[in-house]
């Protein structure tokens, strides 16, 4: 392709000022876990070792973890199931689900997580791990959907005819033809919802209950009471694990919803 | 590419019906419940009573809650408008680069993008606070503070929510730029047009259902934000979404609560019309 015409400088300033003022705070954040004032500065990593050591916030992380995968992995299934129906099939209630998940979308955070507080409080059921993990598949199964919807599209359908021709039938060429081409994106789907979940704050806030907090619940209430150097290891530490979980999902190709790389 | 001439067939639409059950009984029937509740009334100790009344709806317009609202929406259109002056620069820069380089730049934007809100916020705390860089600047340069007035206030709301919210304007934009014919851009150059007159003649026309869909995106979520004035903004900056959230978790009145989220809603819907009619109806020339 041809090279494009480039922008001007000041456009350039602006893009590099909009990625230092997002990166300084971060930065000064996890020098701040590492270092440490007695008579003149020192680097330490005894913040992490308290973090380590924390029983609560041990547990806390174990509890984030459950719930990532636990909701990851149910709405990949279901939310990659969906998809495989809306593109390859008559399914008769393609409009119904669309406009749900569009709804679950655009719904403000707020109201969703207070909808499924009263909704829980309506059935009667108590708040805990479980309630937190149906709130969480709710909220990243559209991901999914859109996630696994995108490939699917682009498939290659000769493929499948040729199957056809072949004589397998629906199911033995959605097994055996099908779902290995979308393995990939169903594995970004679900990085897509672990990141989601390990991340969620507000709808976290709102299902869980009493002992059922996770690691950014467990960060918020801390805050609350003051900033010190073991909350810098620690959000620290669930910065670098995001991170990481970011380069798995560029390397699933799962970055494409943010635009063309 | 060859689509296939066979009509796809009804045997696989199994797979369709626990996504549409899973959406009606956790989207659908929840919010529903929200509009039921705002009609009812509150109970003694915070439950909710099966009685039908407007009082909760009566209540949302005596003038401390039109207030809050009305610095929601306040807060909302300033932090979208901002977000939009700095993201089409951005994008441009962005999507004029050439592609290894693109790909760090999205990766770059997308990291603090897909990073809990509450380790942004964080950070930012750490940086305005006691020990933190700023107040060490400030004092090494002899300008004198308030160290409490700095850690909480309406400029650090208005700078989490446009860090926050900015690749949200950014990300659409830059997609509707991947796909722009940048001859057009090349055109107006030979034509001797400045870089200014290049960037709102040429680019923003043309891209400008992409800025309304994303001015929306910024715009929604800003109006239910609760967690960056919660703390950044301090006691004095209630906004619509403190507020709700108050109501259910301090309060405990769920079906003032919800009238409040009702509102909010309802709002929200309005939004995007009134946004389509300013965007698309102000800026003539280009057709759509």
């Amino acid at each position: 392709m041809k090279a494009r015409p480039r922008a001007p400088f000041w456009a350039f300033g602006i893009l590099f000022g909009v990625l230092f003022v997002l990166y300084l705070p971060v930065i000064v954040m996890v020098v701040s876990s590492v270092l440490t004032r007695t008579d003149h500065w020192v680097l330490t990593l005894q913040w992490y070792r308290l973090v380590v050591h924390d029983r609560e916030l041990i547990d806390a992380l174990i509890r984030s973890l459950e719930v990532g995968f636990a909701s990851s992995f149910i709405s990949t299934l279901v939310g990659g199931f969906a998809a495989i129906a809306l593109v390859k099939s008559k399914f008769r209630f393609v409009k119904p689900v669309e406009a749900l998940s569009f709804l679950s979308l655009v719904v403000p955070e707020l109201v969703f997580a207070l909808s499924l507080l009263s909704w829980f409080f309506v059935l009667r059921v108590q708040l805990s791990l479980i309630t937190v993990i149906l709130a969480h598949i709710t909220f990243s199964l559209c991901f999914v959907l859109m996630t696994v919807n995108g490939r699917l599209a682009a498939l290659d359908m000769t493929i499948e005819d040729a199957a056809r021709d072949l004589g397998a039938t629906e199911w033995r060429i959605l097994r055996t033809v099908t779902l290995p081409l979308i393995m990939t994106s169903m594995l970004a789907g679900f990085l897509l919802a672990f990141l989601l979940s390990f991340d969620d704050f507000l709808i976290t806030f709102f299902t869980c209950g009493v002992g059922s907090d996770t690691l950014p619940i467990r960060l918020y209430a801390a805050m609350k009471s003051g900033l010190t150097p073991q909350l810098s290891a620690l959000a620290t530490l669930m910065l670098a694990f995001t991170v990481a979980l970011i380069f798995l999902l560029k390397r699933a190709r799962g970055l494409k919803i943010f635009g063309q790389m | 590419m060859t689509r296939s001439n066979e009509e796809p067939s009804g045997e696989l639409s199994i797979l369709g019906y626990p996504i549409l059950a899973w959406l009606i009984f956790f989207v659908a029937a929840p919010l529903i419940l929200v509009v039921i509740l705002s009609f009812l009334s509150r109970g003694e100790y915070g439950g909710i009573e099966w009685h039908l009344t407007f009082d909760n709806y009566r209540r949302v317009f005596q003038p401390i809650y039109l207030n809050i609202f009305g610095r929601s929406l306040e807060l909302s259109t300033v932090t979208a408008l901002l977000c939009l002056l700095i993201a089409y620069p951005v994008a441009w820069a962005m999507a004029s680069a050439n592609p290894k380089v693109r790909t760090f730049y999205v990766i770059a934007l997308a990291i603090p993008f897909m990073t809990n809100l509450i380790i942004r916020v964080y950070a930012i705390k750490i940086f305005v606070g006691m020990d933190g860089p700023l107040q060490w600047f400030l004092h090494f340069l002899h300008i004198p503070f308030d160290p409490y007035a700095l850690t909480q206030n309406t400029v650090l709301v208005f700078y989490g929510m446009v860090t926050s919210y900015l690749p949200f304007m950014v990300f659409p934009l830059y997609a509707a730029l991947e796909k722009f014919d940048f001859l057009l851009v090349e055109a107006a150059q030979d034509l001797g047009a400045s870089n200014f007159k290049i960037l709102f003649g040429v680019i923003v026309p043309n891209t400008r259902v992409a800025a309304l869909n994303s001015f929306t995106l910024v715009f929604i979520p800003c109006l239910g934000e609760f967690v960056i004035p919660d703390l950044l903004g301090g006691a004095k900056s209630m906004l619509a979404g403190n507020l709700i959230t108050e109501q259910f978790l301090k309060v405990r009145d769920w079906p003032f609560g919800a009238a409040l989220s009702v509102i909010l809603i309802i709002l929200l819907l309005g939004a995007p019309l009134v946004l389509r009619k300013i965007f698309l109806g102000s800026i003539h020339g280009v057709a759509a």
